[in-house]
C-alpha cells in the first residue's frame, strides 16, 4: 500500500518535471534557500513581518483618519446605523467594509503585528540559549532588546488606533497604571491625554507615535542591529572546523541574498493566507469607544497580556493589610505599582541586562563566536525556562476568564492557584531544567567514552558477554567535548599582606557568589586523556583486523588531538 | 461591620420569613382565581397534565405544590409560564449534578408537554407569559440599536457579541449564538439564576426584539472571516503563534531537510 503511494507520487513528480525541469529548481533553491539552521530564520522572520508591517502601514494610513470629532455611522454595516462614534472608529469602518482590499490590508496588518512579536521573543529566546548574546555581541543585544520594548509599544499604539471599545478599554488601565505613580502620576495622565481621561486629544497623539516615531526609531535599530551582525559575522553552532576565530557557511552575495528574497515571500504568503482566512481584531463587534461598557473577554493583543495578568494576579489586601496606603494626602496603590511597573521593570532589566550578569560569573573575556548547546550551560538553560514560566503564568492569569469558561473552573480558584504557582513554578522548572542538562551532558560523555550501543551482543571466548559499543565519529565527538568548561571564579583575598582592606573586594566577593551559583555544580566535559584510555580499554581481545582498525582511528585522532589542544589552549588563553 | 450586618440579618431572618410566606400564601389565593385569565393558551386539560408532569419530574426538588424546599430548589409560585418554558426549553430543568449552576442539557421533553408544565406554573401565580412570536421576530428589530442594548446591559457577561464569558465561582454566561429567539427573550425578562432580570421597565419590549435583532446578525458570521471563537485577543494570540509562526517554522525546517 504504502509502496503504491509512494510509486504514484513519484511517478507524478517525474512528469511534472519532465515537462518543466522543476526537479532541478527546487534542488537549487532548497539547497541555497536556507542555512544550516531553521533557529537562524527568527531574527528574519521579524524582518520580513516588519516590512510586511510597513507595506499594509501606508495602505492603511491612506484611509485612516486620526481624529476624534463625533460623527454618525452612515455606511453599509447593519448593526452600526447612525451610532455614534468618532472619526477615528468610522474610518476604520469605512476601511473595513468599503475601501476595496481594505479589510484583507488591516487583517495583514494586524496578523503580521501579532507575528513580529512572537517572531522577536523567539529569536530571543534563541539567542539567549545558545549563548549568542556573549562578547562581542552584547551591545547588538541590548539593540535587540530595545526593538522588543519598540515593538510592544509599536503594537500597544496601533491596537489603540480604531478607538473600539476593546482598545479602550485598555488605554484605560494603562491611564489607571499611569495614574498610579505617586506624585507625578496625574501630572502625567493629563500631559498625555491633554486633559482628562479620555479627551480630544489621545488618538491624534498615539497616532504620530504610531506611524512615525516608533517605526522610525525601529527603522533605524534596525539597520544598527543588522549592521552589528554583519560587523561581528554570524555565530555558528559548534561543529568540526568551526572555531572561536572562523566562521563556516554561506557567501553573503548572492547565495544570501537570493535565500533572503525568496524566504520573505514564503512568510509574505503565509501571513496572506492566515489573514484572508481569519477574522482579526473585528471592531464592528466591539463597538465604537465609550467609557460605560466593559465586555466579558477584554484583554490586550497577546503580548500586553502579561501586564494585564500581573494586575488580575495582585491582590488587594495582604495578610489582612491594605496594599493601598495613604501618605499625606496622597495614595499609593502598590496593588497597582507592583504588578504594572515594578515587576514589569524588574523583569525586563535582567533580560536587558543578562550578557553582563553572566560575564560577572563566568568571568570570562574572550570572544564567543561557537554557540553553546543549551545543555552544556545550565544554569543558564535554567534560568531562561523560569522566565519563560514566569510570562506564560501571567499570560494564562492575563486570560483568565477565558480559561474559565473553556475548561468549565472557577475564575477564582485559577487566580488562587497561580498566586501560589507564580512563587513555586519557575524556581521548580529553573531546578528541573538544570537536572536534565546535566542529565544529558552525563549522556554526552558515556557516549564519549563508551561509544553507540550497537544493539550486537559477542560472547567471548570466556563465556562473558558484551554488547558491542561503535565508537563516535570525528564530528560526534567534537560536539561533545568542545564547551567552555567554566569554573567558578577564584578571587584574592580580602586584606593584602600588609593586612590592608583590599579596594573591590565586595564587588568581587558578590561575582564570585554569582559565579558559584553559575559553575559549582558542573559535568565536565571528558578531556583527551580520559578519552584515550577509554580507546584502549575498549581495545579488548585483540585480532589482526582489530588492529588495523586501531591504527586507522589512531590517525584519524591525531587530527582531533590538535584541534582539541587549539581549543584548549585558545580557551586559556581567552581567560 | 461586616460581622455586625451578618449577625443582624440572622436575627431578622425568621421574622423575614414569616412574612414572605405570609404574603405568598395571600398573593397564591389571590391570583389562582385569576390564573385561567393569565393563561389563556393553557386549556384546564393541559393544566391537569401539567400538574402531573410537575409532580413526576419536578417535585422531587420543588414540591409537589411548587413551593419550594429550603435549600433544595426554589418556589415556582409567580415565575411565570416564561420561567418555566425557558428552563425546561433550554434543558436546564430538571437539573441534575448540582454544580455552581445548573448548565443547559438535552431537552427532555416536547413542546407540548413544556406548554403544560408552563401553564399549570402560571396557573399558580401571575407571571411572565411565553412571548409571542412577533415579539421575538428578529426582522422586526433593530439591530444597531440592539448593539448599544446589548453593549450596555449584556456584554460584560456575554462578551461583545455574545460569545459567552466566565463569572465568579465556576459560574459563566452561556455563548448565545445558538439561543433561539423566543429563549432570548425569556432569559432578559426573568433572569436565570446569576443573571439580572432585565424587566420591561429596565429594557422595553422593543428593545429587547432588537437585541435579539443583533444576536441574529452575528449569526451569519464575520465579514473578515473565520472568528475563531469570538473570544478577541486571547484566541487571535494563541493562534497567531501556533498557526502562523508555527507555519512558517515548519515551512523553513521543511525546505531546510530537503536540501540535505
Ligand atoms: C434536582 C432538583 C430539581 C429538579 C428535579 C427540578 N428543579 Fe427546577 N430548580 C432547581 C433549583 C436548585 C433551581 C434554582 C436554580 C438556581 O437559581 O440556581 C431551580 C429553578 C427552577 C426554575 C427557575 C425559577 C426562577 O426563579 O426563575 C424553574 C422555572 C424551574 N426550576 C422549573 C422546574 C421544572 C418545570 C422542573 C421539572 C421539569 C424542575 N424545575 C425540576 C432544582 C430542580
Ligand atoms: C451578571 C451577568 C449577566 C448579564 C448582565 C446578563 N446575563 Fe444572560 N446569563 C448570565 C448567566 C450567568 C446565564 C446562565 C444562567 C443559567 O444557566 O441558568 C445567562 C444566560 C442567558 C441566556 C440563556 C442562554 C442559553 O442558551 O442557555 C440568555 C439568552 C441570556 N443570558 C441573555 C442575556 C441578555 C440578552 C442580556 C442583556 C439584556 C443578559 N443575558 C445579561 C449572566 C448575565
Ligand atoms: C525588530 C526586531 C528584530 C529584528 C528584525 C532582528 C533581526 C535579526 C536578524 C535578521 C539577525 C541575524 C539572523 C539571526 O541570528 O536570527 C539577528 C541577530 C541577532 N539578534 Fe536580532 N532582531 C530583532 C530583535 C532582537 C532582540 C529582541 C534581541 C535580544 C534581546 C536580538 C538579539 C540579536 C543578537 C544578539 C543577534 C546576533 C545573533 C548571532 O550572531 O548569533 N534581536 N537579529
Amino acid at each position: 500500500m504504502g509502496a503504491k503511494v509512494n510509486s504514484a507520487a513519484a511517478g507524478t513528480a517525474n512528469y511534472v518535471d519532465e515537462r518543466t525541469s522543476i526537479g532541478g529548481f527546487v534542488k537549487f533553491f532548497a539547497r541555497k534557500l536556507f542555512p544550516d539552521h531553521w533557529s537562524f530564520m527568527l531574527g528574519e522572520i521579524a524582518l520580513y513581518a516588519f516590512i510586511i508591517l510597513l507595506l499594509s502601514g501606508v495602505f492603511l494610513t491612506a484611509f485612516f483618519v486620526p481624529s476624534m470629532t463625533e460623527v454618525h455611522y452612515e455606511g453599509p454595516y447593519e448593526t452600526m446605523h447612525g451610532v455614534a462614534m468618532t472619526e477615528a472608529f468610522a474610518s476604520t469602518l469605512k476601511t473595513s467594509f468599503e475601501v476595496p482590499g481594505g479589510l484583507l490590508i488591516r487583517q495583514i496588518h494586524h496578523w503580521s503585528a501579532l507575528l513580529f512579536v512572537a517572531a522577536i521573543m523567539t529569536h530571543m529566546c534563541r539567542v539567549f540559549f545558545t549563548g549568542a548574546f556573549r562578547k562581542p555581541r552584547e551591545l547588538n543585544w541590548l539593540i535587540g532588546f530595545s526593538l522588543m520594548v519598540l515593538a510592544l509599544a509599536a503594537g500597544f499604539t496601533g491596537y489603540s488606533l480604531p478607538d473600539d471599545v476593546l482598545s479602550g478599554n485598555g488605554l484605560r488601565i494603562i491611564d489607571g497604571v499611569i495614574k498610579g505613580i505617586p506624585l507625578i502620576g496625574t501630572y502625567i495622565s493629563y500631559w498625555l491625554f491633554g486633559g482628562e481621561y479620555p479627551g480630544v486629544d489621545i488618538i491624534p497623539r498615539l497616532f504620530t507615535a504610531h506611524i512615525l516615531i516608533v517605526p522610525a526609531l525601529i527603522l533605524a535599530l534596525i539597520g544598527l542591529h543588522l549592521f552589528l551582525v554583519f560587523l561581528h559575522k554570524h555565530t555558528q553552532y559548534p561543529g568540526g572546523g568551526k572555531t572561536h576565530k572562523n566562521v563556516v557557511g554561506l557567501p553573503l552575495f548572492p547565495v544570501y541574498t537570493a535565500k533572503a528574497g525568496g524566504f520573505f515571500f514564503v512568510v509574505f504568503a503565509i501571513v496572506a493566507l492566515v489573514a484572508s482566512v481569519f477574522t482579526i481584531n473585528p471592531v464592528w463587534n466591539y463597538g465604537p469607544y465609550d467609557p460605560s461598557p466593559v465586555s466579558a473577554g477584554t484583554q490586550p493583543d497577546w503580548y500586553i497580556l502579561f501586564v494585564d495578568g500581573a494586575l488580575r494576579l495582585m491582590p488587594g489586601w495582604l495578610f489582612g493589610l491594605p496594599l493601598e496606603w495613604e501618605i499625606l494626602g496622597y495614595t499609593i496603590s502598590w496593588n497597582i505599582l507592583i504588578p504594572s511597573l515594578i515587576i514589569p521593570g524588574i523583569f525586563f532589566a535582567i533580560i536587558a541586562l543578562y550578557p553582563w550578569i553572566e560575564a560577572w560569573a563566568t568571568g570570562d573575556k574572550g570572544e564567543r563566536h561557537v554557540l553553546d548547546r543549551p545543555r552544556n550551560v545550565p544554569v543558564r538553560t535554567g534560568i531562561g525556562v523560569a522566565m519563560i514560566m514566569f510570562y506564560v503564568l501571567l499570560v494564562i492569569e492575563g486570560s483568565n476568564d477565558i480559561v474559565a469558561s473553556l475548561f468549565h473552573l472557577s475564575l477564582n480558584d485559577i487566580t488562587i492557584f497561580l498566586q501560589w504557582a507564580i512563587f513555586i513554578i519557575p524556581p521548580l522548572s529553573f531546578w528541573i531544567t538544570k537536572r536534565i542538562c546535566m542529565g544529558l551532558q552525563r549522556k554526552d560523555r558515556e557516549l564519549v567514552l563508551h561509544g553507540h550501543e550497537s544493539g550486537t551482543i559477542v560472547r567471548h571466548e570466556n563465556g562473558e558477554y558484551i554488547e558491542v559499543h561503535t565508537p563516535l565519529d570525528e564530528q560526534e565527538v567534537w560536539l561533545r567535548v568542545n564547551y567552555p568548561n567554566h569554573k567558578p571564579l577564584e578571587i584574592a583575598d580580602e586584606f593584602n599582606d600588609r593586612g590592608v582592606r583590599r579596594k573591590g573586594y565586595k564587588w568581587d566577593r558578590f561575582k564570585q557568589k554569582l559565579s558559584r551559583f553559575y559553575y559549582e555544580e558542573r559535568v565536565e566535559p571528558v578531556t583527551w586523556e580520559e578519552y584515550q584510555e577509554a580507546l584502549h580499554h575498549h581495545d579488548h581481545g585483540p585480532s589482526a583486523q582489530g588492529e588495523a582498525e586501531a591504527a586507522e582511528a589512531q590517525q584519524a585522532d591525531a587530527q582531533l588531538t590538535n584541534e582539541w589542544d587549539k581549543q584548549d589552549k585558545a580557551g586559556a588563553a581567552d581567560k | 461591620m461586616h460581622a455586625l450586618a451578618k449577625k443582624r440579618h440572622h436575627k431578622a431572618a425568621p421574622l423575614l420569613l414569616v412574612v414572605v410566606l405570609l404574603a405568598l400564601i395571600t398573593a397564591i389565593g389571590a391570583f389562582s382565581a385569576t390564573s385561567a385569565t393569565a393563561t389563556s393558551e393553557a386549556s384546564a386539560d393541559d393544566i391537569a397534565d401539567g400538574e402531573r408532569l410537575f409532580a413526576a419530574n419536578c417535585a422531587s426538588c420543588h414540591g409537589l405544590d411548587a413551593e419550594g424546599q429550603d435549600g433544595v430548589a426554589p418556589s415556582l409560585v409567580g415565575v411565570g409560564a416564561a420561567a418555566v418554558d425557558f428552563q425546561v426549553g433550554t434543558g436546564r430543568m430538571p437539573m441534575q449534578a448540582s454544580g455552581p449552576q445548573a448548565p443547559a442539557k438535552p431537552v427532555q421533553f416536547t413542546q407540548e408537554e413544556i406548554n403544560q408544565l408552563a401553564g399549570w406554573v402560571a396557573s399558580l401565580g401571575a407571571g411572565p407569559a411565553i412571548p409571542t412570536a412577533e415579539q421575538v421576530d428578529p426582522a422586526l428589530g433593530d439591530a444597531a440599536n440592539g448593539m448599544e442594548v446589548f453593549r450596555t446591559n449584556c456584554a460584560m457577561c456575554h462578551g461583545s457579541i455574545g460569545g459567552g464569558g466566565a463569572l465568579t465561582q465556576g459560574k459563566f454566561a452561556p455563548s448565545l449564538l445558538e439561543t433561539t429567539p423566543t429563549h432570548l427573550y425569556e432569559a432578559m425578562l426573568t433572569g436565570p439564576q446569576s443573571m439580572p432580570v432585565f424587566n420591561d421597565a429596565n429594557v422595553t419590549p422593543e428593545h429587547k426584539r432588537d437585541v435579539i435583532a443583533y444576536i441574529d446578525a452575528q449569526r451569519a458570521g464575520s465579514p473578515g472571516g473565520l472568528s475563531l471563537g469570538a473570544i478577541g485577543p486571547v484566541s487571535e494570540g494563541l493562534w497567531a503563534w501556533l498557526l502562523l509562526l508555527g507555519l512558517i517554522i515548519a515551512s523553513t525546517v521543511w525546505v531546510g531537510a530537503r536540501s540535505s
